[in-house]
């Protein structure tokens, strides 16, 4: 599946050997600082234990003089894991002591040995020679009968504890190198598979299969929150795109069936024998039904402006109320016509950032459909606006006493085109609703369908604060 | 009265040459908007109409430059373009009116002559007169034939419109556009209502018509 190139391509597998390589130098450090640092201490514990012997063998020199001494010396060197002690005398011959041979030239120069030395102890098996001891540090006295007197120390401790140091460190480095595979083996695998298989997804997506969607394992990591949200868009971008399809499904129907009675209407009028008269009175047909194309193909249009994102700058503060009355006020005697009682109340004075043009174009529409469709039962139809600051929304609302809309067909009314008189019969586009919504959508606001047959009410809710 | 129309669509340019002289007009037509500036700087028009989109020059730019040079002649606006921020823009840039594309002649027509009238009469009068009928714009009364008729302050203004523009034709959508201010497009019949109601008010108990219907068109007061 991965090769090893591809593998290294991860973030995951990066970073593990990033962080491997980095505590790693970080271990070894540690070790040789750790180390270096024991040694020294353990070297300074062994030469402060010999100063002391030293310190005790010189008083018992003064006590006892050069018998005084030896005899301490062959106490001492017999005891379980003693220091070393030799005594010579002044050409290197062994008075005393546990030591049976002993580097040459180590007790040549007075003081502190400068560098470890090897020996061998009495009893010890080997080979002659002094390279094959154990090493060892001392201090080598001259006494003042030119006896040379040598305390020291076998270094084996010190060096046994390197030995473990750097055993501890091979295996830590070996553990961290087991960790950042498994890191990668878990971790960065799992990402790699995850984002293959967004990968894949996406490549369906593009090739066509519209329906498809990124995986969401159900884990809710940042992955899962991304796969989402590309989903989400996905969703929109198809609903949009179906939105399109309707559209234009819409448009097609909506203009071509007028455009045909146009045409079939101008062909009639072309082929009839009726005279001037019925010639004319075709053009003026044919002109009404053209004014009817051109008006609902400019509410197509800005429909589309508003959804595709007006500019902000066509808004200005306004007042609802005084819309609202120019609205009642243009409206009412074409209601009184009808028989319809149109009629505002509760108004109260609200101020928005708004476009006076396109609340004043919803807000007739509206108004426009209640009128039309207030014919009641029983009672005289009248249409009522309100317009009232609620806690958090400025409702602008249009209550009719017609048989509204039915629950079910409520979202579908402000769709484009839908009119729900099947027969079509009254005049108008069937885009009224359709353009007040998008009107409502540019404003932040919305449109809300509500009540039932008797007390309909469509309301255009914007929203209250930024304004106040 | 005489017109310059700027106009790179052949066939509309000379529909609309036509169509003026008919109306009793002498139309001028420039298809670019270079020669269109070139003649309305050096000509003596009435009124421009421009298309917005032309080769060569922009109708916006050229109403622009003419106002730049002086020229106040009122110039109409055609556009396909028609949403709010484009009639702001146009006016903007020195137009008079605007005009959506399409347009109904008989629109157009009416706005012109206003226009022509508008640039006639910088002044605007107190007292309008038309036959037997009076409207004082300051003391807000109508009369006609010496009776004083009571009018609701939107028909006072619906009046007023109308006497400004006594003789001329004026139609359904300039009314909603200078007596509302709205410049959409109602659905219904509803500016017809409001005439029909004022039209009784100021013809009940007299025996001539004043405000009279032009069929395809709009209203006009005409005292005959």
């Amino acid at each position: 599946m991965a090769t090893l190139s591809a593998v290294m391509k991860t973030t995951a597998a990066r970073l593990s050997a990033l962080y491997l390589v980095l505590f790693a130098a970080c271990a070894v450090m540690l070790v040789i600082y750790v180390s270096s640092l024991s040694t020294r201490i353990l070297v300074g514990q062994t030469q402060e234990a010999i100063s002391e012997e030293v310190a005790g063998l010189g008083r018992a020199y003064q006590r006892g003089g050069l018998i005084g001494l030896v005899r301490l010396v062959e106490i001492r060197a017999r005891q379980p894991g003693a220091n070393l002690y030799l005594i010579t005398d002044p050409n290197g011959r062994i008075l005393s002591g546990n030591v049976e041979s002993i580097q040459p030239g180590v007790l040549d120069s007075p003081g502190w040995t400068e560098n470890a030395f090897f020996y061998r102890r009495f009893g010890e098996p080997g080979p002659e020679g002094g390279e094959n001891g154990h090493a060892a540090v001392a201090q080598i006295i001259r006494l003042p009968n030119r006896m040379i007197l040598l305390v020291g120390r076998d270094l084996s401790e010190p060096d046994k504890f390197g030995r473990v140091m750097r055993r501890a460190l091979a295996a830590s480095l070996a553990m961290m190198g087991l960790g950042a595979f498994l890191i990668w083996y878990f971790v960065g695998r799992r990402a790699l598979r995850r984002i293959d298989s967004v990968t894949e997804a996406s490549r369906q997506i593009m090739g066509g299969d519209l329906a498809r969607r990124l995986p969401v394992s159900g884990a809710g990591d940042e992955f899962d929150r991304l796969s989402e949200n590309l989903n989400a868009m996905l969703d929109r971008i198809a609903g949009l795109n179906e939105g399109l399809k309707q559209v234009s499904a819409n448009i097609a129907h909506d203009l071509k069936t007028p455009l045909t009675r146009l045409r079939n209407r101008a062909e009639a009028a072309l082929n009839s024998s009726g005279g001037p008269d019925a010639a004319k009175e075709a053009l003026e047909q044919t002109i009404a039904e053209s004014d009817q194309l051109i008006r609902t193909f400019n509410a197509i249009l800005m429909i589309s402006r508003l959804e595709a994102g007006y500019s902000a700058e066509s808004t200005t503060k306004l007042d609802l109320a005084a819309i609202l009355s120019d609205v009642v006020e243009l409206y009412e005697p074409a209601a009184e016509e009808q028989g319809v009682d149109l009629k505002a109340e509760t108004v109260e004075s609200v101020q928005i950032d708004g476009n006076r043009e396109l609340i004043g174009q919803a807000l007739s529409n509206i108004v426009d459909n209640a009128i039309k469709y207030s014919a009641g039962f029983g009672q005289k139809p009248s249409v009522s606006l309100s317009l009232r600051k609620e806690k958090h929304a400025i409702r602008l609302a249009v209550n009719d006493t017609g048989p509204g809309i039915p629950e079910k067909d409520r979202e579908r009314a402000t769709e484009r085109f839908v009119r729900l008189e099947p027969s079509r019969s009254r005049p108008g586009s069937g885009l009224g609703l359709s353009l007040a919504k998008a009107v409502m959508t540019f404003h932040g606001g919305r449109l809300e369908l509500s009540g039932t047959s008797g007390g309909f009410t469509v309301a255009m809710i914007f929203p209250a604060g930024k304004n106040g | 009265m005489k017109i310059l129309i700027i106009e790179d669509d052949r066939e509309a340019a000379s529909f609309l040459k036509k169509a003026f002289s008919e109306a009793g007009h002498i139309a001028d037509v420039a298809s670019d908007g270079e020669a269109g500036f070139a003649l309305a700087d050096g000509g003596n028009y009435d009124v421009f109409v421009i298309d917005r989109m032309l080769p060569r020059r922009d109708g916006l730019s050229v109403i622009a430059g003419l106002r730049a040079n002086g020229n106040t002649t009122p110039a109409l606006i055609l556009s396909a373009l028609g949403e709010v921020d484009d009639r702001v823009t146009g006016l903007r840039a020195g137009g008079d009116d605007y005009l959506t594309k399409p347009y109904a002649f008989s629109e157009l027509l009416a706005r012109v002559e206003v226009l022509k009238r508008r640039a006639g009469t910088r002044d605007v009068e107190t007292l309008y007169r038309a036959g037997d009928l009076e409207l004082d714009r300051l003391s807000h009364t109508v009369r006609r034939g010496g009776q004083e008729i009571t009018l609701q302050p939107r028909e006072f203004r619906l009046l007023e419109y109308l006497m400004r523009h006594a003789g001329q034709v004026v139609t359904r959508t300039m009314l909603l556009e200078n007596v509302w201010d709205y410049h959409f497009d109602p659905q219904t019949n509803v500016i017809d209502v409001h005439v029909s109601r004022l039209r009784g008010k100021i013809e009940r108990g007299f025996d001539k018509p004043i405000l009279h219907t032009v069929r395809g068109a709009g209203y006009m007061i005409r005292a005959d």
